[in-house]
């Protein structure tokens, strides 16, 4: 394999996802076919050589050409997210290196059925793949469970309702841990081992998992996939704490 | 070095801040927490049941029991350390055994290179010899005089602090003595084969 090298890519377009979370497309001058569930890092350089270099996951489909989505949430006191929230406009440039990582992703030839299991912003590789899924007109049974604090922290939320409409294999499943909006039929609590059993149960034999966001949350939902009936070598993890701007 | 590409309006942190910048390795940040990272579940090892063993190229392969290896000779490290995920944490504060300790008890074959760490769960780094001996690793059960927790790779993880977190693995089990570098878990999947911060070894094919 060749090296990755740095290259430069253009801020095309800028989308609020919530309050805290946008959607920054890039287009890349030697974009490279990528995985879903791949990332990209990141470096701002100041004029005196300072640099600061973040991982990203990669939000968009291999299927779209020359471009790539990252989801960024904009995270307390983090040097790089607040810095692409507060001063990248379109037309800004930044240099963007992968896509790297060989092993949080999934490809639509891979048999499923899948389980994705997000919390917060954990749910942006699982929209690569997912919108690869659809790209790919893919019939692998997939269940996404997203945990979120409330109904405004939800990211993707009409796209996912849009894809689970199409009613080709895809369920999506909402737990509101903070506040629900009145008539709320999801779940209203932390993940815990009877929602995940829940949401598991038709594929826990042999289905892959993918769990993705913060430690604790990974912690447990990985345990709890365990519990349900997962082999460990089915469970596929990827955390960030709360350094990981 | 390139010609430098700057970012229209970004200047960064204040620059006073942090710590001296020899210890901190081009493109890495400093943080106060420890992240957890890991590619899957987190096991839970029975201490009864625990056991390490070097064994390959050795002329009798070893095997300590939890108990056993308590009784080896331990030293306290503090050491910086830094995951390829950007994060560098600094003094960090370690008992365990050195990999010489352990070296030691058995006989290496002339043919010897490398090391391969397996893991409870499954994971396995490559490392050379040339990066473990000589004080530059050890086998680490306590962290900031506590007990490692599992999340972190307790009951007792590999420290290599000198290459990215990665090559520490957690969960240690076995360490097998080989004649070739192979790639291990990560290093087959786009990451580098040494993995040295300071040369900025992070993926497949950087220098």
């Amino acid at each position: 394999m060749s090296a990755l090298v740095w290259q430069i890519g253009t801020v095309r377009e800028i989308r609020p996802e919530t309050a805290k979370v946008k959607s920054f497309t890039f287009s890349l001058p030697e974009w490279m076919r990528h995985r879903a569930g791949q990332h990209y890092d990141l470096r701002l350089t100041a004029p005196d050589g300072y640099r600061a270099q973040r991982s990203y996951s990669i939000a968009s489909a291999p299927e779209r050409e020359s471009a790539i989505d990252l989801t960024i949430e904009r995270v307390e006191d983090g040097e790089v997210s607040t810095f692409l929230h507060e001063t990248v406009i379109v037309g800004d440039r930044v240099e963007l290196r992968g896509p790297i990582g060989g092993y949080f992703v999934w490809d639509a030839t891979q048999r499923g059925p899948l389980l994705l299991i997000a919390g917060g912003s954990g749910v942006v590789p699982m929209m690569s793949m997912l919108r690869h899924r659809a790209a790919a007109r893919s019939g692998v049974p997939a269940r996404l469970l997203v945990s979120s604090r409330t109904i405004d922290d939800v990211i993707y939320r009409a796209e996912l309702d849009q894809l689970a409409s199409r009613r080709d294999g895809l369920e999506v499943f909402h737990t509101l841990t903070r506040a629900q909006p009145a008539g709320w039929t999801g779940y209203a609590r932390r993940i815990d081992d009877a929602m995940l059993a829940e949401v598991a149960r038709p594929s826990a034999k042999d289905a892959l998992a993918f769990v993705c966001g913060p430690t604790a949350f990974v912690e447990t939902a990985a345990t709890g996939l365990e519990r349900a009936g997962f082999a460990a070598t089915r469970i596929k993890t990827e955390r960030f704490g709360p350094t990981g701007t | 070095m390139p010609e430098l590409f700057v970012t229209r309006g970004f200047s960064g942190r204040p620059r006073a801040a942090g710590a001296p910048k020899d210890r901190i390795p081009p493109g890495q940040h400093l943080v106060s927490d420890f992240p957890v990272l890991s590619a899957g579940p987190t096991p839970r090892i029975d201490l009864a049941k625990w056991q390490l063993e070097v064994n390959g190229l050795v002329r009798a392969p070893v095997r300590w029991s939890w108990q056993e290896f308590l009784a080896l000779p331990a030293e306290d490290f503090t050491k910086d350390i830094s995951c390829v995920t950007t994060w560098t944490k600094l003094d960090t504060k370690w008992r365990g055994v050195s990999l010489d300790a352990l070296l030691e008890r058995v006989q290496l074959d002339p043919r010897a290179l490398a090391l391969v760490a397996a893991c409870y769960g499954g994971y396995t780094t490559n490392l050379l010899l040339s990066d473990v001996v000589n004080g530059q690793a050890f086998i680490g059960y306590e962290y900031d005089g506590k007990p490692l927790p599992p999340d972190h790779g307790g009951p007792a993880r590999l420290v290599v602090p000198h290459l990215y977190f990665w090559k520490s693995a957690k969960w240690i089990r076995a360490l097998r003595v080989v004649d070739e570098d192979r790639p291990g878990f990560w290093e087959s999947n786009g990451y580098h084969i040494r993995g040295d911060p300071w040369k900025e070894q992070r993926y497949t094919g950087d220098p």
